[in-house]
């Protein structure tokens, strides 16, 4: 059976409509289950009605596709832990790329003809291919299959403009001779090596801001197919997905006082002289026991726990919403300060403590909270490091002075658990530790927190 | 479609796009990227498209790696997300 393109135009309008109802769903907590669910109803309009195009004439490939990549999606889905979730969405977002890269190379080796039509394939080659491989490298990274340093080579910057200008010259060549395939060869070769390129040399701190970005490019490749095929499901999604993840780049690189130019080319702030450790923490830092803390926290009013990425290391939320239930259950007040970088992607705190059942509504960002450390008695740090940095605020010479942090030295006592000194991804020291009313809680976060925790129950 | 009306379609959606996401709360955006990957595999209607259509081998290839990666990502994005949104509304 099949049915008419204006039908099926009709039906990927109310997809595309589903979608945005969808993402309207995701503005709050309660609506947002009921919207992911709109969701994936407007995707199955759109795949059963595109099974009915009358360009469709064979199933078998189809059918053979549908299982293998709905088995291994739901596989990953089912088993990844939360703790992963950046190197899930990684992946994720580097098979949307390659669909796409896939549906415009389906498409050019069908025969493409007009510039619209040449150049959005192109694009789509282009895009797609970056995300590709761009998106491969990331998800090593966070995997440490390969080291999460910054990996380069003297003068990759003018081989990623040579790479990019050759696959551009390339798309130029394809509108005069649109059926020589050695262009399309060309283009795809090289627009895969330019992603390896482009993130091989971005470090582990910098990788919310390019797992973000990434998830903008998957959906520009998917718009550019969208163009290819002149399908408006396609452009529609293509473009609400790439905005999506532009905005969430933008408010990665704003909170951590970076331009996007900056984090692209690996470039870290001006170093001005460096900041000697030892200096820092001479004579200073005050190591401390659970139930030394366990004591302080039985005259406190109202606590603050900041996680990092450090918690997610060690497992340790599901520990830490148990800590902060023996402190409420002893009258004190609990909530969570979230730094938008915090963690390897953005919101990927929130998740892990929405995992380890702390409500939502006591996970607070960064604006919100900052003006209650002065009233908070105890502010306890978890993993995190540099978003707690004073340095940003006060030291003019510093790499990351200007950087918004979380301002847990304004509190009456900082708590930071942590196994050693060792500085964080800016590799700076940081003064917090050596401050009068700073605590160290040296050791295993998860050790930490449930030796406290118990020393807590028993005071 | 022509392309002045594809185009048309493209910026007002970025618009739309960008109203929309700007009100999505920072708690919310790990499951805001899974799921705008889930509906970013809507590239699966351009791959059925390619893998249904013609019998050449290299089409049917290209079709059939599109359709694989595509229904990874409705099916492992959406499942995730919802796996996810679930833990937030369990309160």
């Amino acid at each position: 059976m099949h049915i008419s393109q204006s039908w099926i135009d009709i039906a990927y309008l109310i997809a595309a409509s589903l979608f945005v109802l969808g993402i309207k769903g995701l503005t709050k907590p309660k609506t947002a289950v009921r919207g992911n669910q709109l969701s994936a109803l407007g995707m199955l309009i759109a795949c059963v009605v595109t099974l009915l195009d009358k360009d469709v004439i064979q199933y078998e490939v189809i059918i053979a596709g549908l299982l293998v990549g709905g088995t291994v999606g739901a596989v990953l889905a089912a088993r990844v832990q939360m703790t992963s979730m950046p190197q899930m969405i990684a992946l994720l977002n580097g098979f949307g790329g390659g669909a796409s890269f896939a549906v415009a190379s389906a498409a050019y080796f069908g025969g493409v003809s007009g510039p619209v039509e040449v150049i959005s394939t192109g694009a789509a080659i282009l895009i797609g291919a970056v995300t590709l491989t761009g998106s491969l490298v990331a998800f090593a990274k966070l995997q440490e299959l390969i080291g999460g340093g910054s990996i380069g080579f003297p003068g990759m910057k003018i081989v990623n403009a040579l790479l990019l200008l050759g696959s551009l010259t390339a798309i130029g060549f394809m509108l005069v001779d649109p059926s020589n395939s050695q262009l399309y060869w060309g283009i795809a070769v090289a627009s895969c090596v330019l992603g390896l390129l482009l993130v091989l040399p971005i470090g582990g701190a910098d990788m919310p801001v390019v797992i973000a970005l990434l998830n903008s490019y998957s959906g520009i490749a998917a718009a550019a197919a969208g163009f290819v095929m002149g399908n408006s499901a396609l452009i529609i999604t293509g473009s609400l997905v790439g905005a999506s993840g532009l905005i969430l780049t933008q408010i990665m690189c704003k909170a951590m006082n970076r331009s996007l130019t900056n984090v692209l080319f690996g470039v870290m702030g001006e170093v001005g002289e460096t900041i000697d450790a030892d200096e820092v923490y001479q004579g200073k830092v005050k190591s401390s026991s659970a139930d030394e803390i366990a004591m302080i926290l039985e005259t406190a009013q109202r606590v603050v726990i900041v996680p990092g990425f450090g918690m997610a290391m060690a497992q340790a939320q599901h520990a830490v919403r148990d800590m902060a239930e023996a402190m409420e259950a002893r009258g004190i007040e609990v909530e969570y300060a979230i730094h938008p970088v915090a963690g390897r992607m953005p919101g990927h705190m929130n998740v892990l403590l929405a995992e380890a059942e702390v409500e939502y509504d006591k996970m607070r960002d960064m604006d919100s909270i900052n003006p209650t450390f002065e009233q908070t008695d105890v502010a306890i740090v978890i993993g995190a490091n540099d978003v707690t940095n004073p340095m940003a605020r006060e030291d003019k010479g510093s790499p990351i002075y200007g950087m918004p942090i979380l301002n847990v030295d304004k509190a009456k006592t900082v708590v930071v658990i942590k196994r050693s000194l060792s500085p964080g991804f800016a590799g700076l020291p940081n003064p917090l530790f050596a401050k009068d009313n700073t605590l160290m809680l040296f050791g295993d976060g998860k050790k930490a927190i449930l030796d406290l925790t118990q020393a807590i129950k028993e005071g | 479609m022509d392309f002045i009306a594809m185009l048309a379609l493209f910026v007002l959606a970025i618009f739309l796009g960008v109203e929309l996401i700007t009100k999505v709360p920072p708690t919310l955006h790990t499951p805001l990227m899974s799921g705008s990957n889930a509906i970013s595999g809507i590239t699966l209607v351009g791959a059925i498209v390619a893998a249904g259509n013609e019998n050449v081998v290299i089409i049917q290839v290209f079709g059939f790696i599109a359709v694989v990666l595509a229904t990874i990502n409705v099916i492992g994005g959406f499942m995730v997300t919802n796996r996810m949104l679930a833990m937030f509304k369990r309160k």
